[in-house]
């Protein structure tokens, strides 16, 4: 629309789109600057004279051109991918350098907008002569300037500006005001509720049915929530004008939204009179539209202008909702330009055909990683479902399937079946929404590099590339399918270190800690000597199937996962670890747990036992070589001392330190000996659960732990395979010397009879302090022979507890904390049904802070 | 750590002299510090016809481990020291070596002024070595001393822990040397062969390394039918060793997070074998049989997936037909060999501009990935677990889509063929699975036939008219009927 203002008008209004990239045109001179400064932010505008200071040091240096527009063009593309308003503040008289900002444009789906500040020779002379290095720009230069611009104004919509503005004097330049508009797609202000309708291609009919279900009388909402129609509206089913005539009058009348479908494209130009062809059931539209003709002679004008009318797609409810008719990358959203406006009628082809002859759809929603869902029709799948955020709700209705709404924000699927087949589809609808479930891995951009995990309980927590990077070869090599790994638990800080004589760790320190972060209850959980283990068991492989989208057809596949701490499958055999997961599946089962959390899969973090099981290969080569070692040589040494003292040397206290050090080396022995057993199958495999950490659409980590504790025993109870082991607890109030007191001594007693120790956890389970801080969910108080294993044998010797001492203990509780607060966000993710990515972009982000350097002793 | 030295005697020429040659009384025990502890030398028997020294080494473990630390944890030179529990307070090892050199540093250069006859002439020893850490077992402990002129060596296993009989002997073994050898000589062997068996140092190995060696074998190292291995062993494979050590400190962390040996996960390096098995023709002969396979498919840019050390890259990089090849691995220790083997911080720039090394996993779709004529996935699918070969699968033929795709892996009806290969056991300890033709085709068809490609079968190797040959091939072409509707959908639009 050129606007070109003849009269006086007193205020000039220059419309301009929100998000659109300003194109300033006009000799040198003609008061560029001075207009952008006046209008806009300083920060939206790029001039080229500020970019060729940049590259050259000299704003004039004409023979920087070229690298200045460069770093101009990169600025324009930084702002406008990011949707930022910008303007090119430059001559631009010349069509390549206005072509490269349409192209620039173009890029990031932005209108072009142009704007003319054509004013007279002697204007911009005189301007460029206030201009101490100006002054002396001759005079052609101008002319030419001008020249150049009077030759381009006619095609600077051709060129493709979607809006030209001109000022031709310098009072119109004075009253001009520019008024920024929102776009058309922008209804981020609209918070619904909605009920967004998928296809209905002129099923009347199930239509009505449909709102009638969804609440509507008579296409009005008693609660004021408004439908809004994905598109595709009409062809091949039996009363298209009267779905038109039902959807037409909702809109007009507010209350509904409408987005085009290709069909309604294809509609439209047919109703312009193009040379369109009558297929894919366009033929029964147009057949019932000429009976319609004779009814009401204006309604085919009316559709045409309700076609014309409608914008591509829809950005809603501040920017949580999109809805267009062929789904739309996020790039795209709330974007405007043609590749926008096609893919949201048409979506992508991958330019491969299918046996039917039918474009291959590329599956963009795979792709799909924004915040905004997704709301689409256009291609008929019998089940709907949430992928990456985005959901399809073409149930082909026309072809004898259901009609399928969605209900906003409450994300209620509601449908009703076809009444016939309507119209026969070319081929069987796809058994799975676009690109289907089997094989479709995660993207190496949801974990590579650097990144920055947004939890709810931390915020923002960091992981490093080098961290990240470890932890993708073990993720890749190592580790169970990532749909099957929807949790690792994180590491645990141990107490502050103990000054109490012959003791490193002490629980004194633990129920202090805990008082000082003001929780009052705590309990006191015995620690397995076992290997961390996480188990995800579901009702059956349908089960599976059906939430983590594992397995084949059929019934086969696994029932769950048995993993470690990194990931990893706990047991070699999958045949063993189905047996596992049957028989806490029958425990589950028989405590009558399904029907109790209303699930039909749970995720529960265990202790599996015994520790040689898995650290077999590190006990061999680590610890009892150890022992082996210093078995062999103590006899040795003590026997030769004790023989040169026999002979009257004087060997000192030698011999008794070494008897000593033989002595620790022993108990050495024995501490790694009481967490080693031999195993036959899974004889004498025990797995002690100690916390539920999910069930469907809930994160159980926040329940306190004696109703967890309370669950688990019940699941010890009905376990009669004798697999699941209770775990002994203990809970004190730290306010309390005499409770305090037995939980001292219960650490006492249960360590000095060999066991690992026991983890002190807030009672409340996810408990902040006064200041609102997290507090760790554990501390482990670990026995003092058992830290024999850790410490090494000689450790308990005074001097080399001093030492030890000087532990430092801030980073590994800072990496716990983290670690936490990640696994909570994974579990919080897996409950909201968020997709898979979410889930293990927080999930592959604990195994990446496992690879922190911390002194692995604590 | 300890050992004793024993001799025996005659009035005439008593037991005792061995005081003498050691440089220490055998009626006092004498205590030396060193730099990782207390070195003691006492005599449990010294009489004329008997006489034992014992060296007790009294190593301050806390003290011990700080210094691993101080170099770097996992850049201590010694694996062993970079644990915090380790045998290296018991097992004679460098410590024990580095503690002799300075307690008996004249008898070890055969200087004694008192009896100087008796340290050039032989004499009857007897050494004994309770806890010796003997990477290669009793078998290589009678192989390095056998040669050296005692008459008996004995190696006896020590057990890993009798109370777990199951777990087999301990890498350590009780050692008694008997014979008739000059004192210098038998402490020489000792100061040189102590590590080498134990296969570690305590110390960063300096170049000066390599003088010692040469000073303590004089006289019997070169003659020895181990030298290779000796010299080896004794240099500790000096190359590298700080920036390898500094590389491996991220997945140290996460194999002691799962309470598994570090050797567990950082294993897609094999520097034993250099990723090329033996008999070394086979990996020849693959890597021909890939050129020839991408030549014939006319590619020019290439995907090496799961590049390894980078010896397929560097083959390709030979040939300017090939104008942009791209080596993706998962492990960065793989990569950092791949690119010093490539020397690509001093390629030049348009041979450089040729080649991309980068971390990738075939188990997640990677966008960089697409729109390459071809990719090679060389003995890479068997180091996958068979559950997440559809994710592989995925993230190459259905979302990378490059025009020609090479897989090979190997035959394992051929492993009958390997004479070194135990029955039932894979030829790399990280193959999670080894598949016959059957099963190979059977996967390959199944895959071709989903990602509409063709795919063909070539041998690599002897063609065994029964097992087949050693490594099998894929060779697997985007369908021409897939590529014609391509273009027809281009021209359409």
């Amino acid at each position: 629309m050129t606007t070109e203002d003849t009269g006086r008008a007193p205020h000039r209004t220059l419309p301009v789109t929100d998000l659109s990239l300003v194109v300033l045109i006009g000799a040198s001179g003609s008061g560029k600057s001075t207009f952008a400064r006046r209008h806009f932010k300083p920060t939206e505008v790029i001039s080229s004279d500020f970019c060729r200071g940049l590259v050259a040091d000299d704003e004039n240096d004409q023979s920087a051109s070229k690298d200045a527009f460069d770093v101009l063009h990169y600025i324009a593309g930084k702002r406008l991918a990011a949707g930022r308003l910008t303007v090119v503040d430059a001559t631009n008289v010349q069509p390549e350098a206005r072509r490269q900002l349409v192209r620039v444009a173009r890029e990031y789906d932005v209108l072009p907008i142009a704007v003319v500040l054509d004013l007279p020779e002697e204007v911009c002379l005189a301007r460029n002569a206030d201009r101490p290095d100006r002054a002396d720009m001759p005079r052609h230069v101008i002319q030419r300037h001008r020249r150049e611009l009077r030759r381009s104004l006619r095609g600077l919509e051709r060129e493709g500006f979607r809006k030209v503005h001109i000022l031709r004097t310098e009072e119109e330049v004075d009253r001009a005001e520019v008024v920024l508009e929102r776009r058309y797609n922008d209804l981020r202000h609209l918070t619904g509720p909605f009920d967004v309708i998928g296809d209905i291609h002129g099923c009347r009919s199930e239509l009505d049915t449909l709102l009638g279900k969804l609440g509507y009388v008579d296409g009005v909402h008693p609660e004021g929530r408004t439908a809004v129609f994905v598109g595709d509206l009409v062809d091949r089913g039996p009363d298209s004008p009267g779905v038109l005539r039902r959807v037409m009058s909702m809109v007009a009348d507010g209350n509904a939204l409408c987005v085009p479908g290709n069909h309604e494209n294809k509609l439209g130009r047919y109703l312009k009179g193009r040379k369109v062809q009558l297929t894919h059931g366009l033929a029964e539209t147009v057949e019932q539209l000429e009976r319609e003709d004779a009814k009401d002679p204006e309604f085919r004008k009316r559709v045409a202008e309700f076609i014309d009318g409608l914008v591509s797609h829809y950005v809603l409810d501040d920017g949580r909702l999109v809805v267009c008719h062929a789904g739309l990358p996020e790039k795209y959203h709330g974007r405007t330009s043609g590749r926008v406006r096609s893919h949201a009628l048409y979506g992508e082809t991958t330019g491969e055909t299918d046996e039917f002859g039918l474009p291959v759809r590329y599956p963009w929603a795979e792709d799909y990683r924004g915040r905004a869902a997704v709301v689409y029709g256009h291609t008929p799948v019998p089940n709907t479902s949430w992928i990456n955020n985005t959901i399809c709700l073409d149930t082909g209705a026309v072809f004898g399937g259901r009609m399928t709404a969605l209900r906003w924000p409450e994300r209620e699927l509601v449908d009703v079946p076809a009444e016939q087949v309507w119209y026969e589809p070319v081929k069987p609808l796809s058994t799975e929404a676009p690109g289907g479930r089997e094989g479709r891995p995660l993207d190496l951009d949801d974990v590579q590099g650097r990144r920055i995990v947004e939890t709810r309980h931390m915020g923002r927590l960091a992981v490093r590339e080098e961290n990240a990077a470890a932890a993708l070869e073990v993720m890749s090599r190592f580790a169970v399918d990532p749909r099957l790994l929807p949790y690792l638990p994180p590491t645990m800080a141990p107490t502050a270190t103990s000054q109490e004589e012959g003791y490193l760790e002490h629980p004194a320190e633990a129920f202090g800690e805990y008082r000082a972060a003001g929780v009052a209850k705590v309990v006191c959980e015995e620690k397995h000597m076992g290997s961390r283990a996480v188990a995800l068991v579901c009702k059956d492989a349908a089960a599976a199937r059906e939430r983590f989208g594992t397995g084949g057809d059929g019934g086969s596949g696994p029932t769950g996962a048995l993993y470690t701490r990194t990931g990893r499958p706990f047991l070699d055999d999958s045949a063993l670890t189905e047996t596992v997961l049957g028989r806490l599946r029958a425990a589950v089962t028989a405590a009558g747990l399904w029907e109790e959390w209303d699930t039909d899969w749970v995720l529960l973090d265990a202790e599996l036992m015994p520790w040689s099981l898995k650290a077999g290969g590190l006990l061999r080569s680590q610890y009892a070589a150890v022992g082996a070692a210093s078995g062999a040589v103590f006899p040795a040494a003590t026997g030769a001392l004790a023989a040169a003292a026999a002979r009257g040397v004087d060997v000192g206290a030698l011999v008794d330190r070494q008897r000593d050090r033989a002595e620790d080396a022993a108990a050495f022995t024995e501490a790694y000996r009481r967490y080693c057993w031999s195993t036959e199958g899974l004889d004498g495999v025990r797995l002690a659960p100690f916390q539920i950490l999910a069930v469907r659409g809930r994160s159980l980590a926040s329940v306190p732990h004696d109703e967890q504790l309370a669950w688990l025993d019940r699941l010890v109870e009905h376990d009669p395979s004798g697999l699941l082991q209770v775990t002994r607890r203990l809970v004190v109030d730290t306010a309390d010397e005499a409770s305090v007191r037995a939980g001292v001594d219960w650490w006492l007693e249960m360590t000095g009879r060999g066991g690992e120790g026991m983890v002190v956890k807030p009672l409340g389970a996810l408990v902040r302090d006064g200041k609102g801080r997290l507090v760790q969910p554990g501390i482990k108080v670990r026995g003092r022979e058992y830290l024999r294993i850790i410490y090494g044998p000689e450790y308990t010797r005074p001097d080399n507890l001093d030492r030890l001492r000087g532990r430092f203990l801030g980073h590994k509780r800072s990496l716990a904390l983290r670690e936490y607060a990640l696994g909570l966000e994974a579990l919080d993710r897996l409950a909201d049904g968020e997709p898979l990515w979410r889930v293990h972009e927080a999930v592959f982000a604990v195994l990446a802070l496992e690879s922190e350097p911390v002194d692995p002793r604590l | 750590m300890f050992l004793t030295i024993s001799t025996t005697g005659t009035p005439e020429r008593p037991a005792t002299d061995l005081g003498f040659l050691l440089h220490k009384h055998p009626e006092r025990a004498q205590a030396f510090s060193t730099s990782h502890g207390t070195a003691h030398v006492f005599y449990p028997e010294a009489s004329a016809e008997q006489c034992t020294a014992a060296l007790l080494l009294e190593v301050d473990p806390i003290a011990l481990v700080r210094k691993g630390k101080g170099k770097g944890r996992g850049g201590a030179p010694d694996a062993a020291l970079a644990q915090y529990v380790n045998d290296r307070p018991y097992a004679a090892s460098s410590l024990l070596s580095v503690a002799m050199s300075t307690v008996f540093k004249s008898a070890l250069s055969g200087a004694c002024k008192a009896m100087p006859e008796r340290a050039a002439a032989p004499m009857e020893l007897r050494i004994e070595v309770p806890a010796l850490p003997a990477r290669g077992g009793a078998e290589l402990v009678r192989k390095l001393f056998g040669p050296l002129g005692w008459t008996r060596v004995e190696a006896e296993a020590v057990p890993l822990d009798v109370k777990f009989p199951e777990w087999g002997d301990s890498r350590y073994v009780r050692l008694v040397l008997e014979g008739e050898l000059r004192l210098a000589d038998a402490l020489r062997q000792l100061y040189v062969l102590l590590p080498v068996l134990d296969d570690a140092k305590h110390y960063w190995v300096a170049p000066d390394e390599v003088d010692k060696l040469l000073r303590a074998g004089e006289g019997w190292l070169a003659e020895h039918p181990e030298h290779k291995l000796i010299t080896s062993r004794y240099l500790a494979r000096r190359w590298g060793l700080t920036r390898q050590a500094m590389e491996r400190l991220e997945l140290v962390r996460l194999a002691e997070a799962d309470d598994l040996d570090v050797e567990s996960v950082d294993n897609a390096v094999d520097e034993g074998s250099d990723t090329e098995e033996r008999p070394v023709p086979l990996a020849v002969r693959r890597r021909d049989a890939i050129l020839a396979a991408l030549t014939a498919a006319g590619a020019g840019r290439v995907l090496d997936l799961g590049c390894g050390q980078g010896q397929l890259v560097q083959a390709l990089l030979k040939d300017p037909r090939f104008t942009e090849i791209v080596g993706l691995d998962v492990s960065m220790r793989a990569l950092t060999i791949a690119s010093r083997r490539l020397k690509l911080d001093r390629m030049g720039e348009r041979q450089a501009a040729r080649v991309t090394l980068r971390q990738g996993s075939l188990t997640y779709t990677d966008k960089r990935l697409k729109g390459y004529d071809a990719a090679v996935l060389s003995e890479v699918i068997e180091h996958l677990d068979p559950e997440r070969l559809p994710a592989l699968e995925f993230a190459v033929f259905g979302s990378a889509r490059p025009r020609t795709v090479l897989v090979t892996t190997p035959n394992v009806e051929y492993n009958v063929r390997w004479e070194s290969l135990p029955a039932g056991h894979t030829r790399h300890g990280d193959h999670r699975f080894e598949w016959t033709r059957a099963e190979f085709r059977a996967w390959a068809d199944a895959v071709a036939a989903r990602h509409g490609y063709g795919v063909e079968y070539v041998p690599v190797g002897p063609d065994d008219p029964e097992v087949g040959p050693p490594t099998q091939m894929a060779t697997f072409s985007l369908s021409t009927a897939t590529t014609d509707e391509t273009e027809k959908e281009a021209k359409a639009a």
